[in-house]
């Protein structure tokens, strides 16, 4: 019998420990897909984060270096100098990303550092038990804002494709989400091109999925999807930010 | 042959990088040891070379962090207030084991303090300075020849352990200039980085590299491996500079440049007919103690001398284990003892 559906090589088999429906297994996968596909497993390095996928070098068959807290991007630069033909990925969270990192990921965009990141985006601090992340939606109630998100008190949110996108050195940059099939095929092929605009060494590369949180938002996870799709896309909207016609 | 020159104390520190093969180099300026980044800038370009200037102390060590995991030889350097912002960096370069060597220049503190000479991060860089139970090997050069010679030997030690090893320098050392003598060619520790992640190639499991383990038992045990290194490092990797401590009247220990302004007050003292003994320790983790052991009950009395408000002196009464007096002298904020204070201090101590 012929086989039309298996685990990706990339992927190591091993049972992931993520909460009941939560996205990141399917992100995983995506980017383990990716790696087959482009045949590159052997030489690809990948940046683990903080928060809830910090062990994932668990679960990628290519070597894996795990970063401290927001510095993925500052580790990825330091064993992209060192090995430049490989390929080198970073997978963060937004609290890891867009707070505390908020200036490795800056500067490794400016830089136009040739590596890619894969920014998981649900809106709030998964591993640390639902704080507030700086993507939290204005009103949204977490450990943290049990009042809801307030402006006036907590700021704005940060829309890290649109910040990221002005800077000259990130030359690929999208925002895609995992709610429904149609959009985890469309995550995939721009996963797929942020990598193959790093192997052209055109720049800095960013993918931005945005992800459900089951758990610490409070909500199954099937109305998590909903969730996503009704509350975090107007604020969030899906696209490429830059580097749409890019020849890779 | 081997080449002499007259160079300044922050450039041989890069030039001795590059000859003990180190290609990778990430910092971030700030007084008194930019040399080392000017030196690294003009000629890492030439030498297919990595020089990155980064966005902050922070992303320095990580990205050295990085590049250590990657298996290449690589390094920072750095300032006292940069030096505390690389401590995160630090602790998770000893946890994930990972060799590389930092260049600590030391100005004086707290704070922004200023950019003097001083000996304040004694502490810092050898009780630990980041979270968690480490250390790193930290070594004491006095003389640009020693700053030549300590720097190739940081990197093959960070090789041969898998760690962190601190140079600490202080501004006086780092701007000085001095003839130095390089050797044609450098003796390199070889290690083949089966560990590190350069890509697997197919051609083997994946690496991993990290320093978080969940589980107790499994954290006990990194820690008690790093513990057991530690103690091999303290029996193998001892370097002191002991002088005129056989009948001494009083023993004065100090490290770096200060131990220079000793050996001339030995010569004054002996003048007096006082026998000053210095023993300089060169590692200053491992600490010598073995040295304070053998003198412990020869002089009067043991006076340590720093550029700090008491660091060392805790190391050297632990090591005497109050066999003999220990007395200490200290300057702060960059200034710098004279001889002939040191002498009075001596005379004090000795009662003459």
């Amino acid at each position: 019998m012929a086989i039309v559906f298996e685990r990706p090589h990339a992927l190591k088999e091993k049972e992931l420990h993520y909460c009941p429906g939560c996205t990141h297994g399917i992100i995983h996968r995506l980017v383990a897909e990716v790696i087959d596909e482009l045949d590159i497993e052997g030489i690809t390095i990948g940046v683990s984060p903080v928060g809830c996928a910090y062990n994932n070098y668990e679960y990628f068959n290519c070597d894996m270096v795990q970063a401290a807290h927001g510095r993925a991007p500052a580790v990825a630069t330091g064993i992209k100098r060192v090995h430049p033909d490989n390929y080198v990925f970073t997978y963060q969270g937004d609290g890891d990303l867009a707070a505390i990192g908020t200036a490795e990921i800056v500067h490794a965009a400016a830089r136009g550092e040739k590596i890619t990141t894969i920014f998981v985006n649900n809106a709030i601090y998964g591993m640390t038990s639902g704080q507030m992340a700086p993507t939290t939606l204005v009103g949204q109630v977490t450990t943290t804002s049990p009042y809801g998100r307030k402006p006036e008190i907590h700021g704005f949110p940060i829309n890290v494709c649109e910040m990221l996108s002005t800077l000259e050195g990130a030359v690929y940059v999208e925002r895609t989400s995992v709610h429904d099939v149609k959009n985890i095929k469309k995550t995939k092929a721009a996963i797929k091109k942020a990598f193959q605009v790093q192997n052209a060494k055109k720049g800095f590369s960013i993918v931005e999925v945005l992800s459900t949180c089951p758990t610490n938002w409070g909500i199954n996870p099937v109305d998590s999807l909903k969730w996503l799709e009704e509350n975090m896309i107007p604020h969030y909207p899906l696209g490429v930010f830059k580097g749409k016609d890019l020849e890779v | 042959m081997a080449e002499k020159l007259l160079m300044k104390g922050n450039e041989v520190i890069a030039e001795a990088a590059l000859r003990a093969g180190c290609r990778h180099y990430f910092g971030y300026p700030i007084t008194p040891q930019t040399e080392i980044a000017h030196y690294m800038a003009k000629v890492m370009p030439k030498v297919n070379g990595t020089f990155l200037q980064a966005e902050s102390e922070v992303a320095a060590i990580n990205m050295v962090y990085g590049a250590a995991a990657a298996g290449a030889r690589v390094m920072t350097s750095s300032s006292s207030p940069g030096v505390s912002l690389k401590q995160e960096g630090i602790s998770y370069i000893a946890g994930a084991e990972l060799p590389a060597v930092l260049v600590n220049i030391v100005r004086c503190g707290p704070g922004l303090g200023g950019i003097q000479a001083a000996q304040c991060d004694y502490f810092q860089a050898c009780k630990g300075g980041g979270h968690g139970d480490y250390k790193n090997i930290v070594l004491a050069p006095s003389s640009v020849q020693e700053l030549y010679e300590l720097t190739v030997e940081a990197f093959n030690l960070a090789d041969k352990y898998r760690m962190l090893v601190i140079i600490l320098g202080d501004g006086m050392l780092g701007q000085m200039m001095e003839a130095v003598e390089f050797k044609d060619k450098e003796e390199i520790y070889q290690d083949d980085k089966k560990w590190a992640c350069t890509g697997t190639k197919m051609q083997r499991e994946s690496n991993d590299i990290t320093s978080i383990y969940i589980q107790p038992e499994v954290l006990e045990g990194l820690n008690n491996k790093l513990q057991a290194k530690y103690r091999q490092i303290e029996q193998n990797e001892v370097l002191v500079e002991t002088y005129n401590c056989e009948d001494a009247d009083i023993i004065v220990t100090a490290y770096g440049t200060v131990a220079r302004i000793i050996k001339n007050v030995i010569k004054m003292a002996d003048k007096e007919g006082i026998k000053v003994g210095l023993i300089r320790p060169i590692t200053l983790y491992p600490f010598p103690t073995a040295a304070f052991e053998k003198y412990a009950e020869t002089p009067k009395a043991f006076l340590s001398v720093e550029l700090s408000a008491g660091q060392m002196v805790e190391d050297v009464r632990l090591a005497i284990n109050g066999k003999c007096p220990v007395h200490f002298y200290g300057r702060t904020g960059g200034v710098i003892p004279s001889q002939l204070e040191v002498l009075n201090e001596i005379k004090k101590i000795l009662n003459k």
